[in-house]
């Protein structure tokens, strides 16, 4: 017996099918967790090395190209990774739907703004502002 | 939702295992990190700031306060990092065996305890020495 297609035969005709975004989450979840994994061992080792180095030491640190290109792709790439996880956490606790909404919205806006003071913060020390 | 029946899983008689509580770990860490996320915004825009905020910022970190938070985060980093790689082998389909399965999760276990030891010791070493 031929297996009944699951398309319908509307759907067939006009082509259009999913929107193909239905992987958006869950891709850019693991992109930015493979891009965190050298990003983070780098955090850790280079605090570690720069530990007690003052005010003009850190900002002088954080000027060369060789800090402030990883940490702005940190910022980048955390800030991402943890709307993304989040956000799961609501949708997982948080039944009522409008609480829901407010809070997805909430934790999008939020990331948005510490994350972009973030990354203005590194540029404005990387290009000696 | 009803809360008159049991949810599954049923926490009062839940038996808990290797695989279920470093499950539930990784998402306690993830949602740790975003708290230490804030710490490094802070510290990145107190630093662009100028040398009040950062000193500011710097009290904090250097507080008993600061010191046993950013030991968890340490911590909290290493594991979501390793449990992290554990997931993304099994996004490419590997590491399913049950045998396996605990294999990765203590080998998780340990290299998040080890990294921790030897970062602080690396830390300490350095304000020390």
């Amino acid at each position: 017996m031929a297996r009944a297609p699951l398309r319908s035969p509307l759907g067939r005709a006009i082509g259009l099918g999913s929107a193909k975004e239905g992987v958006e989450h869950w891709w850019m979840q693991r992109l930015t967790a493979v891009a965190l994994v050298p990003l983070a061992v780098w955090l850790v080792a280079a605090l570690i090395g720069h530990l007690g180095l003052g005010y003009s030491g850190a900002r002088k640190w954080l000027q060369a190209p060789g800090a402030a290109i990883p940490m702005a792709l940190l910022v980048v790439a955390t800030f991402v990774h943890m709307a993304l996880g989040l956000q799961v956490v609501i949708e997982d606790y948080v039944h009522r739907e409008s609480t829901k909404v407010v809070s997805l919205v909430l934790l999008r806006l939020a990331c948005w703004a510490v994350g972009g003071a973030a990354l203005f913060a590194v540029l404005r020390v990387g290009f000696g502002g | 939702m009803s809360a008159e029946r049991p949810l599954s899983p049923h926490l009062q008689i839940y038996r808990p295992q290797l695989t279920s509580v470093l499950s539930i770990l990784h998402r306690i860490t993830g949602i740790a990190l975003a708290v230490g996320t804030l710490l490094l915004a802070w510290w990145l825009v107190a630093l662009a700031s100028g040398e009040g905020a950062f000193n500011a910022a710097q009290g904090f970190v250097g507080s008993w306060l600061g010191k046993l938070l950013l030991l968890g985060w340490t911590f909290a980093v290493f594991f979501h990092l390793a449990n992290g790689i554990r997931h993304l082998f099994w996004d490419a389909g590997y590491g399913f065996e049950i045998k396996t399965t605990y294999a990765s999760g203590w080998t998780v276990v340990a290299a998040s305890a080890l990294l921790t030891v030897l970062a602080w010791g690396l830390g300490l070493s350095m304000i020390v020495g």
